[in-house]
């Protein structure tokens, strides 16, 4: 047990699966001697050589490209796209292919793929770095989409994606990566990629949130707490599928539920937890659902993403709309 | 008064003279004639014949495609006639154990590399058996240039595996200009991996003419730019392009990287049987010279010459041909049709939540 950053933490869980399978293979763009823009590859070249991890050149429809051909010939490819905002270059390799390579041959292959990711607002990165893109993947049937909001999250999941033997994008957030420290087991363990997880019990109102929200979440089940509200937070990890159960069950204690997303508020995963709730759960409800999202604008220049991005301040004002 | 100023570089130069280095193999010309006998001695008898049954085979394959697509007893078909040298000639030169990524004109080569035309059939009309073949290959790819990029990955895979195997994929004129072309070769020229991109320029990207896709002077001198050796080849002539191809083969099973090769071929027909009707961009007087360079001719009349075919030979071919191909679309008459709940249960190894639940709903549905 060791106290660890998200991204120690998902260094070791590569460490692990890079030692227990000789067929995963990670790549990308400076993942190699580098050890990524953010250190999350540090080391593994070293320890594993060149064969199994390497630079590609820079292009992320090749990148993609080249996991898929892995893929088939055998091999467990695990490659980077070094901010989510550039898979866009690559959405035919992941929505055209990969996702629906199980489908065409009717079962009779599967890609192992797990696309690792950085994405999420608050650290002033330049253009095209932090954007929340999450909801063009989650409609990719073939494809789960997860995002662990912790270290200790980051180090279960990515582990259980890499041996899950289909395609999955595993998002990582860029503030997350070292504003916050877990005790982490040494040794290898996994969490479920689709099970959400109640952080926080709570009996007076619902917050469904996913990733760095998770915490803004916490901070104002931590305040309201003083005040005897009690605020269960249900952290989803999985956005592709969705864990309804444990939402239902929330709801149906709770009786009241506001959804947190950073990214924008148009079509997003938030809608699809409005939805499902508004279809199975109406009656479990005594207010409408709730939702914080970011404004359905580009995403914010770096200057100004203290305004735009939703904090605790406007998820405890949704809060109390609520109650 | 300003003097002229010297300069550095003679750009009109450089531009007369790019890609003037590509001539195009070919050992068979139009007339029938062997233009190089040294090449020529490559064949056996046995192996000419062999090419000329493909041919027949393909034209064959394409005429009756054509019928059943006509009556409604095929979806989508990419006609091939005319491009049989190109597509015969290189895939003759592959493995059971190389990785075909064909695009969606190049079912022929699939079946020839080991999927059955009851299988074509089936992928024709859509259905998920149609992509259950034994052969080492990937459905014929609709995203052009999707399977230039998963070719790279491909070949670094055998690479890795130390098989003794390349990865080969096609695209036609009009998927050169893809990005993802580029980057399958430039990532196959990167990773030295064994991979064989063959590029039939048959003259057209539905109805725009290949000299709109680029100002290159040729298709092959696109792969200088991924640092990787390419050849241009007469794609109507079919000994040219399986000597090519198996060339590039040997050349990227070595060990040496990645290869591009050109055909110059022709599509006699219309883009698709979707509607397209070539007349509405396309001249006789700009078909006629191709229709005159017809493969399946070429290879008759050298034959001929020598003995070793006859009209009668071909008729008895083609009637053999045509009627296993009948028996292919009644094999596939025979497949049950698609359920909802198998196509849930193919999208993921491990049914999520929600889709345990639809399966569910469908199997009610199916079983009633």
């Amino acid at each position: 047990m060791a106290k660890k950053s998200y991204i120690q933490a998902i260094t070791d869980g590569l460490d692990i699966v890079l030692n227990e399978d000789p067929k995963t293979l990670i790549f990308g763009e400076d993942v190699g001697k580098n050890g990524g823009v953010f250190r999350t590859t540090q080391g593994l070249q070293e320890k594993y050589g060149e064969d199994r991890v390497f630079d590609t050149p820079l292009a992320e429809s090749g990148v993609l490209g080249l996991a898929i051909g892995l893929g088939l010939t055998g091999w467990r490819p695990i490659p980077e796209i070094q901010f989510m905002g550039f898979t866009f270059e690559a959405v035919d390799s992941v929505a055209g292919q990969m996702a629906r390579t199980r489908f065409r041959f009717g079962a009779e292959k599967n890609l192992p793929i797990t696309i690792r990711t950085p994405f999420g607002g608050g650290t002033h990165t330049a253009e095209m770095h932090a954007d929340n893109l999450e909801n063009f993947f989650t409609g990719i049937p073939g494809l789960r989409v997860v995002t662990p909001s912790n270290p200790y999250d980051a180090k279960g999941m990515v582990i259980s994606a890499i041996e899950n033997n289909d395609p999955v994008l595993f998002m990582e957030n860029l503030k997350l990566y070292r504003s916050m420290k877990d005790d982490i087991p040494d040794e290898k363990y996994t969490v479920p990629l689709d099970t959400a997880k109640v952080v926080q019990e709570g009996t007076d109102v619902t917050i469904v949130a996913y990733s760095a929200e998770v915490n803004e979440s916490l901070k104002v089940a931590e305040k309201l707490a003083k005040e005897n509200i009690s605020v269960e937070v249900v952290d989803l990890r999985s956005l592709s599928p969705i864990d309804t159960d444990t939402i239902f069950a929330s709801v149906e204690k709770t009786h009241k539920v506001v959804v947190v997303q950073e990214a924008q508020k148009m079509a997003g995963v938030g809608a699809q937890v409005a939805s499902e709730i508004s279809e199975n759960a109406i009656m479990s409800l005594d207010a409408p659902i709730a939702r914080v999202a970011a404004p359905n604008s580009v995403y914010p220049f770096a200057q100004a993403e203290n305004v735009w991005i939703p904090a605790a301040d406007d998820i405890e004002a949704k809060v109390r709309e609520v109650l | 008064m300003a003097k002229e100023s010297k300069k550095a570089v003679d750009f009109e130069k450089i531009k007369a003279n790019l890609g003037q280095e590509f001539k195009p193999v070919q050992i068979l010309n139009s007339d029938a004639k062997v233009v190089d006998e040294d090449l020529m001695a490559n064949f056996s008898d046995d192996q000419l014949v062999d090419f000329m049954k493909k041919i027949v085979w393909e034209r064959a394959l394409h005429e009756q495609t054509m019928n059943f697509s006509r009556q409604g007893r095929l979806g989508f078909y990419a006609p091939t006639a005319g491009e049989e040298a190109s597509e015969m000639g290189t895939v003759s030169a592959f493995k059971d154990n190389d990785f075909l990524l064909p695009a969606y004109r190049d079912v022929p080569q699939l079946i020839q590399h080991g999927a059955t035309v009851t299988e074509a059939y089936l992928w024709s009309r859509g259905h998920v058996k149609g992509n259950q073949f034994k052969a080492r290959a990937l459905m014929p790819q609709i995203i052009i240039g999707a399977q230039m990029v998963e070719t790279a990955g491909v070949a670094l895979g055998l690479k890795k595996n130390g098989e003794d195997a390349v990865a080969f994929s096609y695209t036609g004129d009009g998927g050169t200009s893809q990005g993802d072309t580029y980057e399958g070769m430039n990532f196959a020229g990167a990773f030295q991996a064994p991979a064989v991109f063959i590029i039939q320029n048959n003259g057209f990207a539905i109805s725009v003419p290949r000299k709109k896709q680029t100002a290159a002077a040729t298709l092959a001198q696109k792969a200088v730019a991924a640092g990787i050796p390419s050849v241009q080849v007469d794609g109507m002539d079919v000994l040219a392009c399986y000597q090519v191809a198996k060339e590039a083969r040997e050349f990227a099973v070595a060990g040496n990287g990645p290869v591009m090769i050109e055909t110059l071929t022709y599509r006699f027909g219309a883009h698709s049987s979707a509607g397209d009707d070539p007349s509405r961009y396309r001249t006789k007087e700009e078909e006629q010279p191709w229709f005159d360079i017809d493969p399946l001719i070429r290879m008759r009349k050298f034959l001929t010459e020598k003995k070793l075919w006859s009209q009668e030979q071909e008729d008895s071919y083609v009637e053999e041909c045509k009627n296993s191909f009948k028996d292919a679309i009644k094999e596939a008459d025979g497949v049950e049709p698609e359920k909802v709940s198998d196509m849930l249960k193919h999208t993921f190894e491990v049914p999520t939540p929600d889709i345990k639940k639809q399966i569910a709903e469908f199997e009610a549905k199916e079983s009633k």
